[in-house]
């Protein structure tokens, strides 16, 4: 008899805690710092003339949706550039100016600029602690009238100094875009 | 009571007193604790006098010819544990003995045990020994468990090791650690079990999901680590291991000390460090690839034989530091990784554990309780308590270095009971009870999208298992369990997300704030499951048997198949959850022929398993974002066939030399669509010639060759837009790697240094030809090629 009270009242412990209560807080929402929603390149022509302006846009990050490429207008031909890139993040209100953070860690940074078609060149305007080149600042040249494509990359932690070529930088892409120019 | 025994004491004394005639007899009955049923054949002798009389067919015994008095009785019997008894005799004494014939629960196991049973008798289950598990002190569980047939892992890097059984792995596969089933994130490919494999004393693996007691959901199968028993006696002991490893430039150090009391009562408390430097391949040092581990446990209990208790507390904190190379932004990074030949980052061997890496703390505290009720069975209650703290550092920008990606804190709470019904020499019966409540806590601070969220989630499960013994040669068994399982979460989604995915026309009720571009979301999912088990275990003679066994089993989606949504860093992926996904079912049937005669022996081990409603995690397409494209890794659920074969023989050609083959066989196939699953291990044979030489302090040498196949099934590649090669490329992110042969040794010796102490040296050499190797479960073989030589020394003592 004392066995099976012993066991039934076994059993019931069984049953009891199954009543657990939870709190019912709501989560807070993510602040996504290191995300870059958007890069926005002006080009100043140096003799004056219409600021160009190069733009990607992809306000939700890793979600599904693709960035949206914006480029204001055509490029004169055989005209020179002053080129500056600004990066926001767009998830946070106000909008943060991510530029400032990768021109502090200009070291560990590097923009890479591969062309095609009717663009002369692309320099760089600055310089890191080291003396290697950034890229928030550089010049274009553009040639004669024609297509061409510009793909700008940034790397975080590339090899510095490296020769230019992305596959020699290594490191990680943090952006990767190719804006497609018509010149002339 | 005591006023008889005190009027029988003064009838007594005097009696003594006057004339000693020595012409007592002591007689009774001995019978079974359990089912009462008498023995025969019990030898009962009295101690310091040369006395022993044996038990009739009816347990009957009778001792004549006694002088009144003190006497102790050494009782034994061919199946049960001998006992001491004191017996008062006095005239025509009646004292009746109960022997418990269960041995295993009073176990007079010397130093530790290699007594371990069987957790199924129909079920394909294989064991590893203490022995085994030393010698892989300085390795890791899955390492070891890699001994057994069947049983392979999913890798990240060398530190990170997942056991995979019969192809499955993760939430498909239970780990009892001492009783407790482990929560510790196992969700994850890049998650390890937290567990220190020194802390074990044996482990058994059932190939399936039969040993329902633990769970109904091991479609993979069930790992079940036991710690030893501790003897009954006046004793104290312990042991410490010291390894020294050469790849990696460290090793570990772990000790255990042991104080028992003939009372039962007994106090076990160990402690383990390991700390490897960078690991190296054969040409290159694998920058970025050390760990440290820290281990402890104490244990207080009682044990005796109709009751007894025990406490446990252990601690697990593990930082690994994860390849550099495999940290990556997109997919032309990955196809730079794929296809460079060796890691972009090779830098100098050092000690330091810097991004990526992963610092993982786990508490494990239980608390067991059990009670025999004669001519009943065992039953016990158990209490335990887990908390699991991960850690994901990545390379970040900034500042952020020393702020996690990944911050989740699981917390655990299990409540337990079961009882066995063993009085019965022909059937028992075992039921249980479990009730589990487990909140996971995912950090805002992190500064990066939570990749699981916020959830609670409640357990309850019901279990009835039945063994029969049919006839000597037959034994049959069954089982039903029944498991129910909620999940409420609370969960941020991009808008986007929400809306690609479709679930804005399914799970709108599921809203419970709009945040504009975010909607948080409290998905609630309740899941049914029961499985079943039914088999028989045949002995035709005494040297071979045949084992059948069919298994149903069910399993609810984990967190991560649900709620997974983010980019993961390491593997430049997307995943993606699936709130539609429904519990898995499987079938598994199995077969286990075994022989084992005087000088050999072999195993045939055939197995299928059909699983409806598979849920697998595979590249689906590609997404881009500012950063380039990604490839997109989904959930999807189908139907899928595992067909396998493990197989083994071993021969004894003299009394030094051994030799063993095994050969394992894994086919996975999705059979809706008829393509091949994915991360499937591939065949491998391995053999084996072991040299003893007992006279030469237990000399042990064996040389070990292990072919792995090339996996020649494989889900198809994907075809991704490169930004920077502006053209479409294919990513040969499904390849399997060429096949491999590695050689590797052991060799031990024995030096007893008397009184009970013992130092065993041993010596280990893996990948002996430094053979440069990739393999297809190693998810950095984009990146590097695995380890090269290692030289293992160790020292044991036991004291």
């Amino acid at each position: 008899m004392k066995t099976i009270k012993f066991l039934s009242l076994a059993a019931l412990t069984g049953l009891f805690f199954v009543s657990c209560s939870s709190d019912d807080n709501d989560p807070e929402p993510v602040v996504e710092e290191e995300t870059i929603t958007t890069m926005t390149v002006s080009l100043v022509p140096q003799g004056g003339g219409d600021t160009i302006t190069l733009q990607t846009r992809d306000l939700d990050g890793d979600g599904p949706n693709a960035p949206v490429i914006t480029v204001s207008g055509n490029l004169a031909g055989n005209t020179a550039y002053d080129g500056t890139i600004v990066l926001l993040n767009e998830t946070e209100t106000p909008a943060e100016d991510v530029t400032e953070e990768v021109a502090e860690l200009d070291e560990e940074h590097q923009f890479f600029f591969q062309t095609t078609g009717s663009i002369g060149s692309v320099t760089y305007g600055d310089t890191d602690g080291n003396g290697n080149p950034v890229g928030i600042v550089f010049t274009l040249n553009t040639d004669t009238a024609g297509a061409a494509s510009i793909t700008i990359t940034l790397r975080h932690e590339p090899k510095k100094p490296n020769n230019g070529t992305l596959s020699d930088a290594g490191g990680e892409t943090d952006i990767a875009e190719t804006f497609d120019l018509t010149i002339g | 009571m005591k006023a008889l025994l005190f009027v029988i004491l003064l009838t007594v004394i005097p009696i003594q007193a006057k004339s000693q005639d020595c012409n007592k007899v002591l007689k009774g009955q001995i019978t079974d604790y359990h089912s009462k049923t008498p023995l025969g054949g019990a030898s009962v002798s009295v101690v310091d006098k040369n006395l022993e009389v044996e038990t009739d067919l009816n347990g009957k015994y009778s001792i004549p010819n006694l002088c009144p008095g003190q006497y102790q009785l050494e009782v034994s019997h061919p199946e049960c544990s001998t006992i001491f008894i004191d017996v008062e005799v006095s005239g025509v004494t009646e004292f009746d003995i109960k022997l418990e014939h269960h041995l295993e629960e009073l176990d007079e196991v010397n130093v530790v045990g290699d007594a371990i049973n069987d957790k199924t008798n129909s079920a394909q289950e294989e064991k590893l020994k203490l022995k085994t598990l030393e010698l892989y002190s300085s390795g890791s569980l899955g390492d070891a468990l890699k001994e057994l047939g069947g049983v392979s892992s999913l890798n990240t890097g060398s530190n990170i090791v997942k056991p995979t059984i019969h192809g499955l792995n993760g939430s498909r596969v239970l780990i009892l650690n001492d009783g407790v089933r482990m929560q510790d994130m196992e969700w994850g490919d890049e998650h390890a079990p937290n567990i220190d494999i020194n802390t074990t004393g044996a482990v058994s693996v059932i190939k399936g999901a039969s040993a329902l007691q633990y769970g109904g959901d091991a479609i993979g199968g069930v790992i079940v680590m036991e710690q030893a028993k501790v003897p009954v006696k006046d004793t104290i002991y312990g042991k410490t291991l010291l390894n020294g490893m050469s790849n990696g430039r460290g090793g570990n150090i772990s000790s255990e000390l042991i104080k028992a009391y003939q009372s039962g009562w007994f106090i076990k408390g160990q402690g383990s460090f390991k700390r490897l430097g960078d690991r190296e391949a054969p040409d290159y040092v694998l920058s970025n690839t050390g760990i440290q581990e820290i281990g402890a446990s104490l244990q207080i209990g009682k044990r005796q034989f109709t009751w007894g208790w025990d406490a446990r507390y252990s601690f697990f904190n593990s930082e690994i530091a994860v390849l550099r190379a495999s940290h990556i932004g997109n997919v032309d990074d990955l196809v730079r990784g794929i296809n460079s030949g060796q890691p972009e980052v090779i830098r100098s061997f050092t000690y330091d554990l810097q991004n990526p890496r992963q610092e993982v703390t786990h508490h494990l505290g239980k608390l067991n309780f059990y009670k025999r009720f004669e001519g009943l069975g065992k039953w016990s209650l158990q209490y335990d308590f887990q908390n699991n703290r991960r850690f994901e550092f990545d390379v970040r920008r900034g500042e952020r270095d020393n702020r996690a990606s990944i911050d989740l804190e699981l917390t655990t709470h299990t409540i337990s009971t079961d009882f066995k019904w063993d009085a019965n020499e022909n059937y028992q019966l075992h039921v249980g009870l479990l009730g589990r409540y487990q909140e996971n806590f995912a950090n805002p601070d992190t500064g990066v999208r939570r990749l699981i969220p916020d959830y609670e989630k409640f357990d309850f499960g019901a279990f009835i298992l039945g063994e029969y013994q049919v006839s000597d040669q037959l034994l049959l068994e069954s089982g039903i369990r029944y498991d129910f399982n909620r999940i409420d979460a609370k969960k941020f989604y991009q808008t986007s997300r929400w809306e690609e995915r479709g679930y804005d026309t399914e799970f709108q009720n599921l809203i419970i704030d709009d945040l504009g571009t975010q909607l948080l979301v409290n998905p609630i999912f309740n899941y049914h499951n029961v499985s079943a088990t039914a088999g028989g275990n045949y002995e035709f003679n005494n040297e071979s048997n045949l084992k059948v066994n069919y298994a149903l089993a069910q399993r609810a989606p984990n967190p991560s198949e649900l709620f997974s949504d983010g980019l993961h860093h390491s593997a430049a992926r997307i995943e993606l959850g699936e709130l539609r996904a429904e519990s898995e079912t499987s079938h598994k049937i199995s077969a286990s022929y075994q022989m084992n005669s005087d000088n050999w022996g072999f195993a045939f081990e055939p197995f299928g398993n059909w699983v409806q409603n598979f849920l697998l995690l595979e590249p689906s397409g590609v997404e881009f974002n500012i950063r380039g494209a990604f490839p997109v890794w989904e959930y999807r659920q189908t139907d899928a066939r595992l067909l396998g074969l493990d197989a083994s023989i071993y021969s004894d050609w003299t009394n030094q030399l051994r030799t063993e083959h095994r050969f394992s066989l894994v086919k996975g196939r999705d059979i809706s669509t008829n393509t091949p699953l994915i991360n499937i291990p591939a065949a491998n044979i391995r053999n084996k010639v072991t040299y003893v030489k007992p006279e030469w302090k237990n000399f042990e040498f064996s040389l070990e060759s292990q072919y792995v196949f090339r996996q020649n099934e494989v889900p198809d590649n994907i075809t991704v837009f490169s930004p920077e090669q502006q053209q479409d490329v294919l990513l040969e992110i499904n390849t399997a790697p060429d096949a491999y042969h590695l050689l590797g040794l052991k060799s031990k010796m024995e030096f007893p240094f008397g009184n009970g102490t013992n130092l065993t040296t041993s010596l280990v050499v893996n990948n002996l030809l430094n053979t440069n190797y990739r393999d297809y479960l190693n998810r950095q073989r984009f990146f590097a090629d695995d380890l090269g030589k290692n030289f293992i020394i160790q020292l044991k003592f036991n004291y």
